[in-house]
């Protein structure tokens, strides 16, 4: 009767945690679980299929671990005891074997996905692929339309459906550009220009933040992708290019300082070397805030 | 002129607010009152003959685990502070503590628990017994030993000074430039990390090489290397590893502090540094750092399994071949750790695949630990519980390394709390979990008594599901974008509840260590009623259970002679009386020369990260001139004669006979 009590109580407490955890993370959203963009979307696809083939492992071992534990148990007698036994070639060479099939699935998997969802890669689409410089500051990203000649502060707007390289670099320490609901993370460095190709499959407003710490401002490091209709996206970028601040020489340098928590901001009138500038200035021997000359971009671009 | 010799030490060096402060007092007013506590009971002499001048690998052993005892208790009070803020700093509440000071308790909370808690536990339990368990006396060098250990005990004086004078870095445990280069952390925190990591790395580099010749050079005559205990196995596999990573480690501290310190541009952002380099550097010596800690634990495992279903270790040659499987593959998967770097699809699915290659040895250890329960009598004491702890977690954490190893789902994980939870599943339920069971289990032979079972079975409760309570919740955390080392977020995004999930989880864990330090107390309080007086209380299979408990200064009367493996276990079964045998024994005498090393090399430490270099000077010189001086020292060792070890035998055996 207490034994089944037990039971009862156990298989209700079960149900009812699992209840409770499906209760509240339905109010709230799941971004890496519930993509909004075909990397996400793929990336996801893998956690699952990783996780269900897994099962193929984790179900042998809890179950043997559970059953070997109460048969052989020292209370338990009419269980073998054969304290010679040191091992079995046969059952060896299974766990030998079965763990390496499981890799070698894994292996294809995890070749094919590193190039099908490099990063670096463009994305097919009919659509022409939209250019974001990314700049991450003390503590805020700068985002720069170099075709556009706008730039924007802690939001960065994109037409839903159409392809966005992200090209990554840092004027400070080291951060990582990480847009959950796009799917995918980038490390932005001081020096070093790298790309994150990403789309959104349709409008809407998702989060994204630094993954890396950066100093006293990390925690407020974030970012709104904004997916938008085509049109909706000419207007924002009608609306930034009469900003009333151009992101001059000054202006950017103002930016650059250390701040917190900013709120989303837009600037007119970049430059399309800026990026370049803020890039190049880590090769130079000595670091200067102001950009370059043209001599000068012109002689780092030979170097690299 | 004395405000230049002071460097950059200053009034407003020691702590302005009100959480460091109270710790700084409490661990001022703890230290002060062992000091009083002490000096009044007249211990300082005994404290030093027995304790701080010893070269018995066990006293080490001992003194070692005291240490990373303590570091535990602070590491987890870092821990609390952590799981306080996560679950209250939201929306427009900022919290108990801010950003910076923040950012400096989870540096801590990393560092100390890597580098004076696993580590400083493994080597203790290695110290205490590996000689026992290949039929030495002692390790390979003795006196180095003792250095080791006080170089580690320097390393952790330095990070616990961090607390009194000045701060701690804030750059996260492993701190990657640019963010520790001086111009991002001015303040004297990264110099801490640095000097307190590079004195107590060079101790564990010259530990490793210590046990590596031991395991080789010392054990039993008969002893091959396959009838060596899988524990000896693991060491060795580890120690290799070792010997091997830290020298990474070393170089890599000492650029970074030549940046710091002399303007240089290793890994500066600008003027041709490269912070990649560091990046690549520090993960060379990181990830073989995981598996030096985690093999030991695997050792411990297979000693526990078999002793307690009282059987042979399932599948021995197997057990040896992965070890070493591991121990190849972990200079191989390095990069991991940054696929979000940048590197082409070429390098991260190499590396991707490598990193899963490793999960095949370890699999295979699983099963054969598994079928060592199969056809035995399992024996449900303590060490066992922490042994079937440590599959369920490690299994989980282990699927979920396995899903990060494919670089396109690590890049929506990466650095989130995801990871989080999978590393802290290897490293406590891996590798924690192993060392409080290894601990349980060999504690009689070092203290002649057991712990308490009962309350190490609510201990083992209180951290399990504490455990499972504190880090399940992570991984959805990371899957609903929560990154990393956040002192503050919005409500909106509806972390909090499992933020507070995670805190209870932590209060359980706190239940289950203050049933460990319960079940110490009450073990030492009815010592006389658990008395070992076999010196076998598990009925084990190595050699260190054919000694009385607690083992004598020189471990064997005779070296044993060994014919096969489980040695004891095979002896047991013959069931034949040994005849006793008395002979000379040498051993090594008490030296204070390592402490002497160890405080000069505080001082060089001490003195480079607050810019005294006269003191630093002073201190490099007095290591040199110390080593010297002992190497000079002719007279290292003596004898106990056969009489004397005979008399000694005789006193032990009555002192047991007397409880």
């Amino acid at each position: 009767m207490k034994k089944h009590l037990k039971i009862w109580f156990g298989i209700v407490l079960a149900v009812a945690v699992v209840a409770a955890c499906g209760w509240y993370l339905s109010r709230y959203p799941i971004p890496v679980l519930q993509p909004a963009g075909v990397v996400g979307r793929k990336e996801r696809d893998l956690i699952i299929f990783c996780a269900v083939l897994s099962i193929a492992v984790v179900v042998p071992v809890f179950s043997l671990l559970g059953y070997f534990a109460w048969k052989y148990r020292e209370g338990g007698t009419k269980a073998k005891y054969d304290p010679e036994q040191a091992g079995s070639r046969m059952a060896e060479i299974i766990w030998w074997l079965v763990p390496s099939f499981l890799m070698a699935i894994i292996a294809i998997v995890t070749w094919q996905s590193s190039y099908a969802l490099d990063p670096y890669r463009p994305l097919e689409s009919s659509k022409k692929t939209l250019h974001v410089q990314v700049v991450a500051l003390d503590w805020k990203w700068l985002f720069i339309y170099p075709d556009q000649k706008v730039a924007s502060v802690n939001e960065v707007a994109i037409p839903a459906g159409t392809p966005v390289d992200f090209e990554i670099t840092s004027d400070t320490v080291m951060s990582s550009f990480w847009a959950p609901s796009l799917g995918g993370q980038m490390y932005a460095m001081p020096g070093m220009s790298s790309h994150l190709n990403l789309a959104a499959d349709k409008p809407g407003n998702y989060e994204g933040v630094s993954a890396n710490i950066s100093g006293k401002g990390f925690a407020g490091m974030k970012f709104t992708v904004k997916a938008m209709s085509d049109t909706a996206f000419r207007g924002w970028v009608y609306d930034a290019k009469h900003a009333a601040r151009p992101l001059s020489a000054a202006n950017y340098a103002a930016l650059a300082r250390p701040s917190y928590n900013n709120a989303p901001a837009y600037y007119s009138g970049v430059q399309s070397s800026l990026y370049d500038t803020i890039m190049m200035k880590y090769m130079m021997p000595t670091q200067t805030p102001e950009p370059k000359t043209v001599h000068a971009l012109d002689a780092a671009k030979a170097v690299d | 002129m004395f405000a230049n010799l002071l460097g950059r030490l200053h009034w407003s060096s020691l702590p302005q607010d009100a959480i460091t402060r109270g710790g700084a007092i409490m661990i001022v007013v703890l230290g002060l009152s062992a000091l009083v506590a002490l000096t009044v009971t007249h211990k300082w002499k005994w404290l030093w003959h027995e304790w701080f001048t010893a070269q018995d690998p066990k006293k080490i052993g001992v003194m070692y685990i005291v240490v990373s005892t303590l570091m535990l208790l602070r590491g987890f009070s870092d821990a609390l502070l952590m799981r306080a803020q996560q679950a209250t700093s939201v929306g427009s509440s900022t919290g108990i503590v801010d950003s910076y000071h923040f950012q400096q308790i989870f540096s801590a909370h990393g560092t100390i628990m890597i580098f004076f808690v696993a580590m400083g536990f493994m080597f203790g339990l290695i110290n205490l017994v590996l000689p026992l368990q290949i039929g030495a006396r002692d390790v390979a060098f003795p006196f180095l030993n003792s250095v080791s250990f006080w170089l580690f005990f320097a390393g952790m004086g330095l990070i616990n000074l961090s607390l009194l004078l000045g701060e701690f870095s804030a750059a996260g445990w492993l701190a990657y430039p640019p963010l520790s280069e001086l111009k991002y952390s001015p303040g004297v925190g990264v110099d801490y990390w640095i000097w307190a990591l590079q004195i107590a790395g060079v101790g564990s580099m010259l530990s490793g090489i210590n046990f590596l010749v031991t395991i080789i050079k010392m054990r039993a005559p008969g002893m091959t290397l396959m009838k060596m205990p899988m524990f000896a196995w693991s060491v060795m596999a580890s120690m290799s590893l070792v010997a091997f990573a830290f020298p990474i480690l070393t170089v890599t501290l000492a650029l970074l502090a030549l940046d710091r310190t002399l303007g240089m541009h290793f890994f500066t952002a600008g003027a041709g540094g490269n912070p990649m380099m560091y990046v690549n550097l520090i993960w060379a010596w990181g990830h073989p750092e995981v598996y030096i800690l985690v093999l030991p634990a695997f050792g411990i495992y297979s000693e526990i399994v078999s002793t307690f279903a009282r059987k042979k270790l399932f599948g021995y040659t197997s057990m040896v071949w992965a070890i070493w499987a591991i121990v190849l593959l972990s200079f191989t998967v390095w990069l991991h750790h940054f696929f979000t770097m940048g590197a082409g699809a070429n390098v991260n699915a190499f590396f991707g695949i490598m990193t899963g290659v490793i999960a095949i040895p370890t699999g295979v250890k699983i099963f054969n630990w598994l079928f060592t329960m199969y056809r035995g009598r399992i024996k449900f004491a303590t060490p066992m519980l922490w042994f079937m702890g440590f599959v369920v977690i490690f299994t989980i954490g282990g699927i979920m390394g396995v899903l990060m190893s494919v670089p396109a789902i690590d890049y929506q994980v990466h650095n989130s709390l995801f990871l989080v939870a999978h590393f802290h599943m290897m490293i406590v339920g891996g590798v924690l979990f192993g060392y409080l069971g290894g601990l349980t289990y060999w504690f009689p032979k070092i203290f002649g008594f057991r712990l308490n079972e009962r309350l190490g079975r609510y201990a083992f409760y209180g951290w399990f599901i504490g455990f499972l309570l504190a880090f399940t919740p992570l991984y959805i955390l990371g899957l609903m974008g929560a990154t990393r080392r956040l002192d503050h977020y919005d409500a909106s995004m509806g972390w909090q509840g499992l933020f507070i999930v995670a805190g209870i989880g932590v209060l359980f864990l706190a239940v289950g260590i203050a049933f460990q330090v319960l079940q110490l107390v009450v073990s030492i309080w009815q010592r006389d009623q658990h008395r070992d007086l076999t010196g076998d209380p598990w009925n084990g299979r190595t050699l260190e259970w054919s000694i009385p408990s607690p083992a004598p200064v020189y471990n064997f009367t005779t070296i044993p002679v060994i014919y096969e493996r489980d040695a004891f276990w095979v002896t047991k079964q013959m069931d034949g009386k040994r005849r006793k045998h008395y002979e000379d024994i040498v051993l090594p005498k008490n030296t204070g020369a390592g402490v002497w090393i160890a405080g000069f090399a505080f001082a060089v430490g001490f003195g480079m990260i607050w810019h005294m270099y006269w003191l630093a000077v002073i201190g490099l010189v007095g290591v040199v001139v110390t080593l010297i001086v002992r190497s000079m020292d002719e007279d290292t060792e003596y004898v106990m004669t056969a009489q004397e070890v005979e008399k000694h035998e005789n006193a032990l055996a009555r002192r047991r006979m007397a409880v």
